[in-house]
């Protein structure tokens, strides 16, 4: 088992290095480059940029650039936002919790909604119950969910007034719960809405697949009730796919979180980034896409190590 | 005199076994590990074997769709061991090859007569009317109508699509073909059908055939010599009546005596071959056959039989008539 | 079963599930009005006049779906926003199905190391989420639509490239490939006239349903506006203001999300339709 996990780990590295070098070959390729908070600032003269240019190390050659910034990347230093001269690891790892906060609660739900709707689509397989399982999942994905979260606030938050319109916390609030929650439920929910969406036709397919081989049919035989052969033969099986599917669908997450956070101004990573990019933060821009990356490396490494522990034939391979 | 087509001297295809971390080479599997064959224009070898002694790897390695790992092909007096994928090109025009599987072996997307123009159109031997006219020469030669250049290969039966195989096969009007399994996949009662076609072809255009099979019934049909294969090796080669009526290797007796035959009530005498095929990555030392071999001696353990003439016309690898 | 049979039990497994023909039936609708948006729009969708603001819908009969702050005719506004949502969308799935088979199919037929270099490329790219990709590129470059349909495009390929390298693989092994390697056939000839006939239908399901993703996209960055950009009008940069006017004037907001959602609607039951016709072995 140890020898598994340390074997993704190592393959890991070639992946972090990988992307890396994408990350930064984006910073480089964007037309306007680093600094186009500088360059599209009519008061700065051009020596003022070559200055800055020297202070930021860029007039050296790109595969020095590349190394330096990995260098720097990799010990900590992600370097320091435009205005305020803050660490931007700092501030993103601020905002860490709170996106994780509301990507964790989404996922959650859409787990539990999803897995439920998916299975019970496959049992019912034909029925009225998986034709709307299946048609509402399609529609659900097609909402866009921008809209979606704003319709959301208008009706409910605004005009009805049941729950807060935006924001973590009301002033002064802060630590209580019960207000936290009030807050969390939309966007929770907008968020939810797609991901549960696409689970549940991933949970369906799982279940059907597994549900007609031959090892449900021999359940059957021995006599187990349905549910008995729900839960205890087809769930864990069809539980493992879906486990990796967690993993590669970790951007798509990240994705709908950026949209649902800054919709709702929840003040999580996805909000950070739509406020750099009206502000042309190109640091905090690099920093996210790259810490959104790395993250997701290691979400994906999380879960194939949950895989290997359900399944010894993975890690016996 | 007649031609020597083709001359195979210790031919070897042995496949990597990777080890899954780094891809290191942790073994090999000897698919044909020291294969001699001549072949004489004009006529029908057959290999036979059970699935993994290698017969089909031998007969696509002739053809060079497989790689060799050692050993010499030389086919019409030039040696093609070597030769590059392009420079094959103008050669594979004198070898086909004909496949087992009617469904998987036509493209289900192209008609019947795209997949025949093909041919004509890789090698530029013809152009617009002339391979339209070709093609339907081709259709009439294997028995099947003039309409089925419009039509898709799923349209047809299986018998008819080995037919469309055999076309292809015989369009740039090559001198060997192999037949790898070309009947395996049909109905009994189409079987005969296809191999009287395939003689009939041999006969109209001279062809020199290598014919493959697992079936003993479907190679006496039409085999002038038989080759029998074991783990990658070839047991004994012979001519037809004397493989089938005077075998000499042991494995090629028990062959025999697990054919069916329609006497019910006539004893024969079991050589039921005990145990399992060994794995073709790890054979037994000294002659592959020896931990089955009824007949086995001591030193068939540490000792590979080498191929010996014998008066008969046979060859045969076994201690038994031998070094 | 003769070709025209085999056609017909085609469709007819694609008519018999209906959310597809609804697809079908509204794709072909969108597309029309977007192509005649000239021709049915009654007002130019960017002439400004502040003395027709805020109609309400089916209030005025020169408007009939309102008028927005500016005085713009809401439905032609609609109208000419669907050619430009639909204009993007094609491009990009244009885009992203070229580079995806491409990169699919070359990865697939030559295997070995050109494989493995793809794939990891592939696999990188996929670590990042695509709206982070999008927005940074979107922010920093002239927004154009073709600008725009371009870097949606080569930020979605990647799924395509695995469905179309899975689907090589798989052609590979059947004997007809190596037929045509036995007749002499060079890789190029191989990958034009025996692949590619093959993964067109798995090409056709991906490109539908990648239009719907384009759209989503779009709207988007349009909305942030980092995409179109005003006055040109689309679905999405309508959004931009429509939230600041919604207690009064609900409709400016809800009009545009409602033809989003429904065209991405249609494209995601056409898309499913087909798979299901086409490949009975992914069916859903």
């Amino acid at each position: 088992m140890l020898a598994y996990i340390g074997r993704r780990i190592v393959g890991a590295i070639p992946m972090l290095i990988g992307v890396s070098i994408i990350g930064f070959a984006l910073m480089h390729l964007a037309p306007g480059g680093p600094l186009a908070v500088y360059t599209l600032n009519p008061t700065i003269t051009a020596q003022d940029i070559e200055r800055i240019k020297t202070i930021f190390g860029l007039d050296q050659p790109v595969h020095i650039q590349y190394l330096k910034w990995a260098a720097g990347m990799f010990s900590g230093n992600w370097g320091y936002t435009f205005f305020g001269g803050r660490p931007v690891l700092i501030v993103i790892l601020e905002r860490l919790p709170a996106t994780l906060l509301l990507m964790g609660s989404a996922l959650s739900i859409a787990i539990l909604l999803g897995l439920s709707i998916g299975m019970i689509g496959a049992s019912r397989r034909y029925s009225i119950w998986d034709y709307l399982a299946t048609t509402g999942a399609l529609v659900a994905l097609s909402f866009p969910t921008f809209w979606f979260g704003l319709m959301a606030i208008f009706i409910l938050a605004v005009d009805l007034g049941w729950l807060p319109s935006g924001g973590m916390y009301e002033l002064g609030e802060e630590g209580n719960i019960v207000d936290l929650l009030r807050h969390l439920i939309l966007p929770t929910l907008v968020l939810a809405l797609v991901i549960t969406a696409t689970y549940s036709r991933y949970a369906r397919s799982a279940f059907l697949e597994v549900l007609h081989q031959d090892y449900m049919r021999t359940a059957r035989a021995k006599g187990l009730r349905p549910r008995e052969r729900l839960f205890r033969h087809a769930f864990p099986n069809a539980v493992k796919p879906l486990i990796a599917l967690l993993g590669t669908d970790l951007p798509i997450l990240f994705s709908g979180a950026l949209v649902t956070e800054s919709v709702f101004g929840w003040p999580g990573m996805g909000r950070l980034f739509v406020d750099a990019l009206t502000m042309k933060e190109y640091p905090i821009l690099m920093g996210l896409v790259m810490f959104t990356a790395f993250f997701v490396i290691l979400g994906n490494l999380l879960a194939d190590v949950a895989i290997a522990l359900l399944d010894p034939r993975v890690r016996l391979s | 005199m007649v031609e020597t087509l083709l001359e195979v001297r210790g031919l070897h295809t042995h496949f990597p076994i990777l080890s899954k971390l780094f891809r290191r080479p942790v073994g090999n599997v000897r698919a044909v590990d020291g294969v001699d064959l001549d072949l004489a224009a004009g006529e029908v070898l057959g290999i036979v074997g059970e699935s993994g002694s290698g017969k089909t790897t031998t007969g696509k390695t002739i053809l060079k769709l497989i790689e060799p790992s050692a050993g010499s092909i030389v086919f019409e007096g030039r040696n093609i061991t070597r030769l590059s994928p392009s420079m094959m090109t103008p050669i594979r025009r004198r070898m086909q090859i004909i496949f087992q599987d009617p469904m998987s072996s036509l493209n289900p997307r192209m008609t019947v007569g795209r997949i025949l123009a093909a041919p004509f159109e890789i090698h530029r031997v013809a152009a617009g009317r002339e391979i339209e006219d070709r093609v339907a020469e081709l259709l009439a030669m294997v028995g099947l109508p003039a309409e089925a250049v419009s039509r898709y290969p799923h349209e047809f039966s299986g018998g008819q699509r080995q037919r469309i195989g055999i076309a292809r096969a015989l369009a740039l009007r090559p001198r060997l073909i192999v037949a790898d399994e070309p009947v395996s996949a049909l109905d009994v009662s189409i079987q005969a059908q296809i191999m009287n076609l395939l003689k009939h072809l041999k006969d109209e255009l001279k062809l020199t055939f290598i014919l493959i099979s697992h079936n003993l019934g479907v190679v006496s049909h039409i085999c002038d010599r038989v080759a029998v294969m074991y783990l990658g090796r070839i047991v004994e080669t012979a001519p037809r009546e004397s493989l089938f009526f005077a075998p000499k290797h042991p494995y090629t007796e028990a062959l025999l005596q697990a054919v069916p035959t329609p006497e019910p009530g006539r004893t024969r005498r079991r050589a039921v071959l005990g145990g399992d095929i060994p794995s073709p990555a790890n054979p037994p030392s000294g002659c592959a056959f020896h931990p089955r071999c009824p007949k086995a001696m001591s030193r068939c353990a540490h000792d590979t039989p080498r191929p010996t003439r014998l008066p008969g016309g046979q060859v045969v690898a076994c201690h038994l008539y031998g070094p | 079963m003769s070709a025209r049979t085999r056609r017909q039990t085609l469709i007819g497994r694609f008519m018999r599930h209906r959310p597809a023909v609804l697809g079908a039936v509204a794709v072909v609708l969108l597309c029309l009005a977007a192509l005649f948006a000239p021709v049915l729009a009654p007002h130019d969708p960017i002439e400004l006049d502040t003395s027709v603001r805020f109609f309400a819908p089916l209030t005025h009969l020169a408007f009939p779906l309102g008028t927005d702050e500016l005085g713009r005719d809401t439905l032609s506004r609609l109208l000419y926003g669907g050619q430009i949502s639909l204009i993007v969308g094609l491009v990009a799935m244009a885009t992203t199905v070229l580079t995806g088979a491409l990169v699919g199919l070359v990865s697939g037929y030559y295997g070995g190391w050109i494989d493995t270099l793809l794939m990891r490329f592939v696999d990188m790219m996929l670590c990042f989420p695509q709206i982070f990709l999008l927005l940074v590129v979107a922010a920093f470059i002239t927004p154009t639509l073709i600008s725009i349909s371009l870097i949606i495009g080569l930020t979605s390929w990647m799924e395509v490239a695995r469905i179309i390298r899975a689907e090589i693989l798989h052609l590979k092994e059947q004997d007809f490939v190596q037929a045509a390697r036995a007749l002499g056939a060079g890789g190029i000839r191989i990958m034009v006239r025996e692949l590619m006939p093959n993964i067109v239908a798995p090409l056709l399901v991906a490109a539908t349903l990648k239009v719907a993703t384009a759209i989503l996209l779009e709207s988007y960055i349009s909305y942030l506006g980092y995409g179109v950009q005003p006055p040109l009008a689309s679905w999405g940069n309508m959004l931009t203001n429509a939230q600041g006017y919604f207690d009064s004037e609900p409709w400016l907001a809800i009009f545009p999300g409602v033809m989003i959602t429904i065209t991405v609607m249609s494209f995601n039951f056409l898309g499913d339709g087909l798979r299901d016709a086409l490949d009975p072995r992914l069916r859903m």
